[in-house]
């Protein structure tokens, strides 16, 4: 059965077409929709008798999870003008292209602008508060409510930016911000005097720090070679971090960005070491008999939880940042790994447990106690919680088994409720989700053809991109500076 | 048990009392350890642990003496729980610190006595002459059911014939790799290929093998014996596999 809506609002009709599907579908029944830009919508049902559950999962995710994550659903329409040459410095051309294009693209992968495109903007690039004619970007066909505009010049081997959002409907004042950026002549420089701009516009509009100065770890190689490496949150600057010669994964920033922890196979097997990203030198943690895995800081900085084997049986573990004073949080035979703490209230951690055969998320109190399950089956691993503490996101394979060892795909669940929405559909093996510290974007891995890359979207599961293209690249942690 | 170097200065320093390097320890321990939110109930528990002699070659016993008061649970980090004080024979194979946790009423405290120690002289027995390849001819592989580290029936009767090898070969040693295949997550994997080494550590004590013997490495699916997409190759990579440990 195909069913095809034709209209300028196709968001809300798929919404409330999904809703009524979800009641009226029965249990056995898969339901997909996409939506596409034309504003087609094709609905199909495909008959799967055997397939049990996979319902309630379409392709645009449900307005609580859009309002939850703060992505919104009103979404301020915003232009930006290619700033005015501020000098003839031949480095002006280049660099000013460079920014032009980081700044554009930061405020459209923020998720919360409806972004004028560059060929409905007027032709023309204000320097200055005194050339721009806000009527001309108010018009058709740009229709701004905001308009981004500037200047760039580069003199003696500095770059010099003035930038400035005004709002069209405010003509008595109509300057929301007017900033100055000064920094070295060059392309990574260019690049973040646009991420920081981007940011002071974000925060304006939205009362959230934007995530354009933020930066990604992840793992390059395979098998017992990989190291860690780390980008910028669009993908740019990458640059290996560890140089150890060994199997190197799970990397998970403090919440201050000073210092990296992560787990590495050494003599005796896989241990936990730290980073200080500042001193660019490993630094001192106490390594507890057993192996260690799956670090993860409080959100004090001052405590991390990892699973460790002291006992033969791997259990959660928590310690002081340097490592003493470990206490043993769980007690459950089977694996237990992939400790994450509430990063809202520090008081709770949520992982993965084997205790009774596939792995599924549990929560439980920072003590130990309170321990309670929140995946009703299938294989979840691969939490990671959401920065406002509302929700966890995790890999998920809602059918595996001996049968049907298929892929995994992200989704998000909200805690107190439990209702969870799926947000990959099945494009290759996804795992490893890691929230943004504005909470309203993931980062995830996804295998595909037996490449694995990092890939980011919107937490609401729109605007999926990839960020690497290497094929050797996994385990993505979004850290907070 | 990896972190010999730690002390080593304030050993060199002349601090052969343990007592004094515990003490330390404790402190440390205490004033960055977080008083339980609960209510307060009586005195803090007080906790002290020694190991005689400090430092040791591979294979010797240390004994460990611990007190502790106002504790109603005691535990031995890796021993489990124990009385609340008394003494014990213990015979580590690296450097390791014995972590003593008492928890009362009044709050939890701990105490660590840490052990060095040297590795036993390089092979002098007469197992030196066996080959990594002789091993593995008597020591061989199990294997285990998907995303399970239960011993099966056919792995037990592997283990038996495993472990009557080892019992004629009392001074070799051994470590126990535990692997997977190459589905599922990457950090899920290392956790369960722990559970699979240790499960068949776990056999081979209970056959007879004493776990001073072993030690576990999880390699999860990071390596694996055989690297095709079919379920015959699956099998081959669920398993654990036992090498002589030399050491290195």
């Amino acid at each position: 059965m195909v069913v095809e809506i034709s209209g300028n609002d196709f968001r809300t009709r798929a919404s409330k077409l999904s809703r009524y599907l979800s009641r009226s579908v029965k249990k056995g029944m898969k339901l997909r929709i996409r939506g596409r830009m034309s504003g087609v919508l094709s609905v199909s049902f495909a008959l799967a008798a055997i397939v049990a559950g996979g319902l309630g999962a379409p392709a645009r995710a449900q307005d609580w999870v859009q309002t939850g994550t703060n992505l919104g659903v009103q979404h301020i329409r915003i232009a930006v003008a290619d700033f005015k040459p501020g000098t003839t410095d031949p480095q002006t051309f280049n660099l000013k292209g460079i920014f032009d294009q980081t700044l554009y693209s930061d405020l459209s992968n923020a998720g919360v602008f409806n972004m004028v495109s560059k060929s409905m903007a007027p032709p023309v690039m204000p320097g200055s508060p005194q050339e721009i004619q806000l009527a001309q970007w108010a018009a058709a066909p740009a229709n701004a409510q905001m308009v981004v505009f500037g200047s760039f010049g580069v003199a003696g081997g500095q770059i010099n930016v003035q930038g400035y959002l005004f709002d069209t409907g405010n003509q008595q004042s109509p300057q929301v911000l007017g900033k100055q950026f000064t920094d070295t002549a060059n392309k990574e420089d260019a690049r973040q005097i646009a991420h920081r701009f981007a940011d002071e516009i974000i925060l304006r509009l939205t009362g959230i720090n934007g995530i354009a100065e933020s930066k990604i770890y992840y793992v390059v190689g395979h098998g017992m070679h990989k190291e860690i490496w780390v980008m910028d949150y669009d993908g740019h600057d990458k640059h290996q971090v560890t140089h150890l010669g060994t199997d190197s994964m799970a990397p998970a920033a403090s919440p201050d960005g000073s210092k990296l922890a992560f787990e590495s196979f050494g003599k005796y097997g896989m241990e936990i070491r730290v980073y200080s990203v500042k001193t660019h030198r490993y630094v001192y943690f106490h390594e507890a008999r057993g192996q260690g895995w799956s670090p993860a800081w409080a959100p004090n900085g001052q405590q991390l939880a990892y699973s460790l084997s002291a006992n033969g049986n791997p259990d959660i573990f928590t310690c002081n940042a340097n490592g003493t004073g470990l206490k043993r949080l769980t007690a459950f035979l089977g694996p237990n790994t992939q400790p994450v703490w509430n990063p809202k209230t520090g008081t709770q951690i949520a992982w993965v447990s084997g205790m009774t055969k596939l792995p599924q998320i549990y929560i439980m109190d920072s003590d130990g106690s309170n321990v309670s399950r929140m995946t009703d089956g299938g294989y979840a691993v691969s939490p990671s919680w959401s920065p406002n503490g509302q929700f966890l996101s995790f890999a998920w394979d809602r059918q595996y088994g001996p049968g049907a060892p298929g892929g995994e795909d992200i989704y998000i669940m909200e805690i107190a409720s439990r209702r969870w929405e799926q947000l990959t559909h099945g494009d290759g093996i996804n795992d490893f989700p890691s929230w943004s510290p504005d909470g309203r974007h993931i980062v995830f891995q996804r295998t595909s053809g037996g490449r694995t890359n990092i890939w980011t979207m919107l937490a609401d599961g729109s605007n999926q991109q990839p960020l690497t293209h290497n094929g050797d690249s996994s385990m993505p942690d979004w850290s907070s500076k | 048990m990896k972190q010999a170097y730690r002390n080593s200065l304030l050993l060199s320093a002349g601090l052969v009392v343990m007592l004094g390097i515990s003490g330390c320890h404790k402190k440390t321990v205490a004033a960055n350890t977080p008083m339980p939110p609960s209510t307060n109930s009586g005195p803090a528990p007080t906790a002290s642990i020694t190991a005689t002699p400090d430092t040791v070659t591979a294979g010797t016993p240390v004994v460990l003496t611990w007190h502790t008061t106002d504790a109603t649970s005691v535990s031995i980090d890796g021993i489990g729980q124990v009385e609340s004080a008394g003494t014990m024979t213990e015979t580590p194979m690296q450097s390791t610190d014995y972590n003593l946790v008492a928890t009362g009423p009044g709050g939890t405290t701990d105490a660590t006595a840490h052990v060095t120690v040297n590795p036993a002289q390089a092979h002098t027995m007469k197992e030196s002459n066996i080959t990594e390849a002789e091993f593995e001819q008597n020591v061989k592989p199990i294997f285990f059911n998907y995303d399970s580290y239960k011993i099966r029936p056919d792995a037990q009767i592997q283990i038996q014939d495993d472990a009557n090898y080892l019992i004629q070969h009392p001074n070799l040693k051994l470590v126990i790799g535990g692997y997977c295949d190459d589905r599922g997550s990457v950090e899920y994997n290392l956790a369960l290929g722990e559970n699979r080494a240790n499960a068949a550590k776990q056999a081979l004590v209970s056959a007879g093998v004493s776990p001073d013997r072993m030690r576990t490495v999880s390699y999860g699916k990071e390596k694996q014996f055989c690297t095709e997409q079919t379920q015959s190759c699956w099998q081959l990579n669920r398993r654990a596999q036992f090498t002589m440990d030399t050491g290195n």
